[in-house]
């Protein structure tokens, strides 16, 4: 797979370097693209979230209860372990898919990622 | 949803109906210290064993817990297993219907099993999914539950009474909701096969084996199922926790009974945006914690009796 984070990387280092000013392109393809889903009272928000390729996901729980974040897909390509009130988890997803997930505590929690 | 399935006995008139009419053909049911009294038959409940056994339930136990709802399970487990040891009647063994720990982390387990060690009977356990987060209970079976087939089920025998535990936290994923799987549910078929119809039986899983409230997984998916095999019987006592709240419901020749939390209450199905701890003044939390008393008459009929921690 030639679409790997340190590959982009230095093709966005090149292309920023290549046009001085399109800061823009060089902030997106900085390698911490991020973002951030939520939870809280026993929702995932936003429920649906929508990134490119080599983003990091950090699911923030906001609850007191704790939550865990298990991709449902067979092979699961993603399972937390518990993550407490306060506390949180990250996953970079660097393959272009949509990926539903549950909360395994409370499985009437649902979610999902797409990557594209 | 039908709100009389949440309350529990004495909530409601016709809660209370239902108990009596249950009574009549065997089991009577109570609750002692602090909550209301849906019956006065607490009287019964301690004479029913004279020549019989009792047994305890104790749930959702919670360790590793820390947050406003009750910042020391430790102390409210301890004080539990205090008061079983002040029980007129010893009982037989303890049950414990899941939620040991409250992360599935390995010194949860530890703890737990430090503050479980004074009890000098058997303890029976079946995890909860709080017990089985990340390693699908590996570690809380290889603990707690050797015994346990590769289904993830035991049974043994007391005195007479056929004892079953259940794993019903391994399929949330699919369910959604509490779930057996088939692999489970043929062990039950197999194990309650050529026993007489006169058995008394005792199952014991961690979430309600009827759907109290499936919009926040309070349901077993394929309970049908199991509860197919086990309506033959005559006498059939299902003892839940997860909802850390007792609720009742009476189905033919079946009971069915969610148990108090060691550590902390939930809401009432639907109330609030989610079963979230319910935070109570500190000085109340120990009337709406308790552990739950069974007693096996000779004759085989079960009393039960939901015993607060005030």
């Amino acid at each position: 797979m030639t679409n790997s984070p340190m590959r982009r990387l230095w093709i966005g280092t090149a292309g920023a370097m290549l046009l001085a000013s399109a800061g823009a392109l060089a902030q997106q393809a900085a390698a911490t693209k991020s973002a951030e889903i939520v939870i809280e009272n026993f929702k995932f928000v936003p429920a649906t979230l929508t990134v490119t390729p080599g983003t990091t996901v950090t699911w923030s729980n906001h609850d007191e209860e704790p939550h865990n974040i298990v991709n449902v897909d067979q092979p699961r390509r993603f399972r937390s372990q518990a993550i407490d009130g306060g506390e949180k988890y990250t996953f970079l997803f660097d393959q272009p898919g949509t990926y539903k997930y549950i909360c395994a505590v409370h499985p009437h929690m649902e979610g999902t990622v797409i990557v594209k | 949803m039908d709100r009389d399935k949440a309350d529990s006995p004495g909530a409601s008139r016709r809660g209370l109906l239902k108990c009596m009419a249950w009574a009549g053909t065997g089991i009577v049911w109570s609750v002692v210290g602090g909550v209301p009294r849906g019956l006065n038959l607490t009287d019964a409940a301690y004479a029913a064993p004279a020549d019989g056994f009792t047994f305890v339930q104790i749930s959702d136990t919670h360790i590793g817990f820390n947050k406003e709802a009750n910042p020391d399970p430790n102390a409210t487990l301890q004080a539990a297993l205090d008061r079983i040891a002040k029980l007129p009647k010893k009982p037989a063994m303890l049950i414990h219907t899941g939620d040991v720990s409250h992360l599935s982390k390995a010194a949860e387990f530890d703890t737990a099993a430090e503050v479980l060690k004074s009890v000098k009977q058997d303890i029976h356990y079946v995890p909860g999914e709080h017990d089985v987060i990340g390693d699908d209970g590996k570690q809380f079976f290889e603990r707690f539950a050797k015994q346990a087939t590769p289904a993830r089920c035991y049974s043994f025998d007391h005195a007479g009474v056929h004892f079953v535990g259940l794993t019903n936290v391994l399929t949330f994923e699919k369910a959604h909701a509490g779930g057996f799987g088939s692999e489970q549910l043929e062990w039950l078929e197999k194990d309650l096969k050529g026993r007489s119809a006169s058995t008394p039986i005792v199952v014991f899983a961690h979430v309600p084996m009827w759907p109290i409230y499936p919009q926040w997984g309070w349901a077993t998916e394929d309970a049908p199922q199991a509860l197919s095999y086990l309506k033959r019987f005559g006498s059939v006592t299902i003892l839940n926790g997860h909802i850390h709240q007792v609720v009742q419901k009476v189905e033919g020749k079946v009971t069915y009974q969610t148990a108090f939390s060691t550590a902390f209450p939930q809401p009432k199905a639907g109330e609030g945006p989610a079963p979230a701890p319910l935070k109570v003044p500190a000085e109340q939390l120990r009337s709406v914690i308790g552990v739950r008393e069974v007693a096996v008459a000779p004759a085989h009929s079960l009393a039960v009796t939901d015993i607060t921690l005030a």
